[in-house]
C-alpha cells in the first residue's frame, strides 16, 4: 500500500545552506494492505513531514514514495484519488453548512449530485451527526469538527487513510469517541468491500499509538529508529521491570544474594539499580532490588522458585510493564516527554492534554 | 451503512468521473466545483451580501450630498459632474463596491490557509488552477448582485437606469472583479506566513487605486501629476466606462477602453493568481 525509498525532505531557511533543515533523513518504509501503523516521535521528529509526502502535499527532495499503487510524484493525482486525509486542521470551510461541505467533498471525488448527497446523509448518521447537518461548522463543538473531518476523509471510502495527530486537543472522552468512530468505519469498510482499510496515523500521544495501532515505527530526527508492534517493541528494547524488596531483617547481604539469583534466571537483562536500603514506600530497612528481565511475568515464577531454593527471603515482588516512552528511552536516551519540547506535557501518557476542546485555530 | 454501492462509482479503475485529470473537461468540471462550494454559503445567507455594502452606502449617504454641496452648482461641476450628480456618481460607488468585496476576498482564503480547509482541499483531485479560478469567478455573484440593490436603491432619488448600458455595465465590472479578486487570492497566499501583510499591502494600494481613479472627485481639478498617473491606472478606464454605460452610451470609446482594462485586469489577475497558487503548494 505504501513503499518508500530512502525518502527525504530538506526545507531552506534562507540562503544560507548551512541552515537548511533536514526534516526527513532517507525514511524506509512499507505497509501492507490493511495495516494499521502509527508513526510516533517527538514534535519536530519528521512525522509530519513524511505524511505530507505521502499525501502529495509536498514534494520529496530526493528519495521514492508508491502510495496506493502510484508514485507521489510523478502521479500526484492517482494519488490523491485513492487516499483519504485528515489533516491536523479543521477541513471544514469554516463558512460552510456540515452536509454541504460534505456533498461537496463527495463531488471533488467524482460522485454525482445525488450519489454525494445520499453519501454525505449515511456518514452524517455513523458519524452522529445527523442534528448538525444545517449547521455552520463555525457553530460546531471541537469533537464535532474532528468526526466532521473524518467524514470528509471517508467519503469516497479510499482504501488508505491517513490521521495527522487525530486526537491532539481532544479530551479524553472525545478522544475515545473519536477511535470508537474511525475503528468501526474501518470495521464496516472491510465488511462492505471485503478490501481491508489501512490507516497510518501520526501520534505524540503514547498511548494512542500503544492501544490503538498495530505496528509502531518509532521516527526520530528524521529517521525510522524503530519498526513493530508495540508488544515487541516494549519487550525487545525495553523489557519489563521487575522490583522486589527483601524481609527488614534479613539485611543487605540477602539483597546481593538476590541480585546474583537474579541473573542467574532464565530472561534477566540487567539490574537496573543495586540493592539500596530503606526503599522509599519500602518500610525501615527494607532492601530494594530493580531487575529488567524479557518477559517479566514469566520471569517473575521462576526467580522467586529459585530465590526460595536459594533460601533468600523474597517480601514483596512487582512486575512494571513499560511503556513506550521506555522504548524510546532505551532507543535514544532521551524521554519522549522531554524530546518534543513545547508539547511535552501534552505527550505525556498519563496525564492526558488538559485542553477540553479543540479549538478553532 | 450501505457502503457497497456508494463505494464503488468512486473506485477510480471503474468510474470515468474519476479517469485521469489535465483534460480541459476536468479543469471545467473542477472550477464548477470550487465556484459551486464557494457559493454555497452566499446562497445559504444571502443577506451576507448586503454587509459588503455597509461602505458604499456610508460614501452614499455621506459623500454624496458633499459633492452636490460643493461641485453641483458651480460651473466646473456642471462641465465635470454633469446635470445630475449621481449618475455620475453611482457609477463610482458601483466600482468601489467591487472594488472593496475582490479586494478583500483574499482574506477568505487566508483563514482557510490557517484552518486546514484549503490544505484538505490541495489533498483532493482537483487541479490547482481550479482552486483559483473557481473562487475568482466567484466573486462576480456579490458584484451583480450588490450592484442592482445599489441602483435601486438610488432610483427614487433621481437615478436614470439605461438598462441595456446598465447590463453591459455589470458584466464589464464582473470581468474585472475576477481580476482583482485573483490578485487578492495571490497576495494572500503570498503573504500566508505573515497574514497581517495581507491588509497592509491591500489597504496601502487601494485608496491611491480609487483617489488616482477619478471615482470620488473629478480629477480634472487636480494638479496634472494626477492626471498623468491616473492614465496609468486601470481603475480609471473602469470607472470612465461605467459612467458611460450607466448614461446609456454604449458606443462611447471610453467604453471600449474599459473593456481593454478590465480583461487585462482579469488576464493578469488570473495568470498572477494561478501561478501563485500553483507555486504554494511545492
Amino acid at each position: 500500500m505504501i513503499r518508500t525509498r530512502a525518502l527525504t525532505k530538506d526545507f531552506a531557511v534562507g540562503r544560507d545552506e548551512s541552515r537548511t533543515v533536514h526534516a526527513v533523513r532517507g525514511i524506509d518504509l512499507d505497509v501492507a494492505p490493511g495495516e494499521l501503523v502509527a508513526v510516533l516521535g517527538p514534535n519536530g521528529a519528521g512525522k509530519t513531514t513524511t505524511l505530507r509526502m505521502l499525501t502529495t502535499l509536498i514534494r520529496p527532495t530526493s528519495g521514492t514514495a508508491t502510495v496506493a499503487g502510484h508514485d507521489v510524484v510523478a502521479e500526484p493525482d492517482a494519488v490523491r484519488h485513492r487516499i483519504g486525509y485528515v489533516g491536523q486542521g479543521n477541513g471544514a470551510g469554516h463558512a460552510q453548512h456540515v452536509v454541504d461541505e460534505l456533498t461537496s467533498q463527495g463531488r471533488i471525488y467524482g460522485l454525482d449530485r445525488r450519489t454525494a448527497r445520499r453519501r454525505a446523509d449515511e456518514l452524517l448518521e455513523s458519524l452522529q451527526l445527523d442534528a448538525q447537518r444545517t449547521r455552520k461548522v463555525s457553530d460546531l463543538s471541537g469533537g464535532q469538527r474532528r468526526r466532521l473531518d473524518v467524514a470528509m476523509g471517508l467519503v469516497h471510502a479510499p482504501s488508505l487513510l491517513f490521521l495527522d495527530e487525530p486526537s491532539t486537543g481532544l479530551d479524553p472522552h472525545n478522544r475515545a469517541n473519536l477511535w470508537d468512530h474511525v475503528l468501526r468505519m474501518r470495521a464496516d469498510a472491510v465488511a462492505a468491500t471485503g478490501e481491508p482499510m489501512t490507516i497510518v496515523l501520526t501520534t505524540h500521544y503514547l498511548d494512542e499509538a500503544d492501544t490503538m495501532a498495530e505496528r509502531v515505527v518509532v521516527v526520530d530526527h528524521g529517521q525510522v529508529i524503530a519498526d513493530d508492534t508495540a508488544e515487541n517493541l516494549k519487550a525487545d528494547l525495553a523489557g519489563d521491570r521487575v522490583v522486589m524488596t527483601v524481609a527488614p531483617g534479613a539485611g543487605h547481604d540477602a539483597a546481593s544474594h538476590l541480585a546474583d539469583v537474579a541473573r542467574r534466571v532464565e530472561g534477566f537483562r540487567e539490574v537496573t539499580r543495586t540493592p539500596v536500603a530503606g526503599g522509599v514506600g519500602h518500610g525501615a530497612g527494607a532492601v530494594t532490588l530493580d531487575v529488567r528481565a524479557e518477559r517479566g511475568d514469566a520471569y517473575l515464577p521462576r526467580l522467586l522458585r529459585a530465590a526460595d531454593a536459594a533460601g533468600v527471603p523474597v517480601e514483596t515482588a512487582q512486575v512494571h510493564r513499560p511503556t513506550l516512552d521506555d522504548v524510546f528511552l532505551a532507543l535514544t536516551g532521551r524521554s519522549l516527554r522531554e524530546a518534543g519540547a513545547p508539547d511535552a506535557d501534552a505527550a505525556d501518557s498519563t496525564a492526558p492534554a488538559p485542553t477540553p476542546e479543540r479549538t478553532a485555530a | 451503512m450501505s457502503a457497497v454501492d456508494t463505494a464503488t462509482p468512486v473506485r477510480p479503475r471503474t468510474s470515468p468521473a474519476v479517469a485521469p485529470r489535465r483534460r480541459p473537461g476536468a479543469l471545467a468540471r473542477d472550477t464548477g466545483i470550487v465556484l459551486v462550494r464557494e457559493l454555497r454559503p452566499v446562497v445559504r445567507d444571502p443577506f451576507s451580501v448586503l454587509f459588503g455594502l455597509v461602505q458604499p452606502v456610508v460614501f452614499l449617504a455621506l459623500f454624496g450630498p458633499l459633492l452636490v454641496g460643493s461641485l453641483g452648482g458651480t460651473t466646473t461641476g456642471q462641465d465635470v459632474l454633469g446635470g445630475n450628480v449621481w449618475q455620475w456618481f453611482v457609477p463610482s460607488i458601483l466600482v468601489m463596491t467591487t472594488l472593496f468585496g475582490t479586494s478583500t476576498t483574499g482574506a477568505n482564503l487566508l483563514f482557510e490557509l490557517q484552518t486546514g480547509a484549503h490544505e484538505r482541499m490541495l489533498v483532493a483531485p482537483l487541479s490547482r488552477s481550479s482552486l483559483l479560478v473557481g473562487r475568482a469567478l466567484k466573486e462576480m455573484v456579490p458584484i451583480v448582485a450588490q450592484s442592482v440593490v445599489v441602483v435601486l436603491v438610488m432610483l427614487p432619488f433621481g437615478f436614470a437606469l439605461h438598462p441595456a448600458g446598465a447590463v453591459v455595465g455589470l458584466a464589464l465590472l464582473a470581468v474585472f472583479g475576477v481580476g482583482i479578486g485573483s490578485l487578492s487570492y495571490a497576495l494572500a497566499l503570498a503573504v500566508r506566513k505573515q497574514d497581517w501583510m495581507f491588509w497592509v499591502v491591500q489597504q496601502t494600494l487601494i485608496f491611491p487605486l480609487m483617489i488616482l481613479s477619478g471615482m470620488l472627485l473629478p480629477l480634472e481639478t487636480g494638479p496634472r501629476w494626477m492626471q498623468v498617473a491616473s492614465d496609468v491606472n486601470p481603475l480609471r478606464y473602469v470607472v470612465d466606462a461605467e459612467r458611460a454605460l450607466f448614461a446609456g452610451d454604449l458606443a462611447a470609446a471610453t467604453v471600449g477602453w474599459g473593456w481593454v482594462a478590465a480583461v487585462a485586469t482579469a488576464v493578469v489577475g488570473l495568470a498572477v493568481g494561478i501561478r501563485t497558487m500553483v507555486r504554494s503548494t511545492d
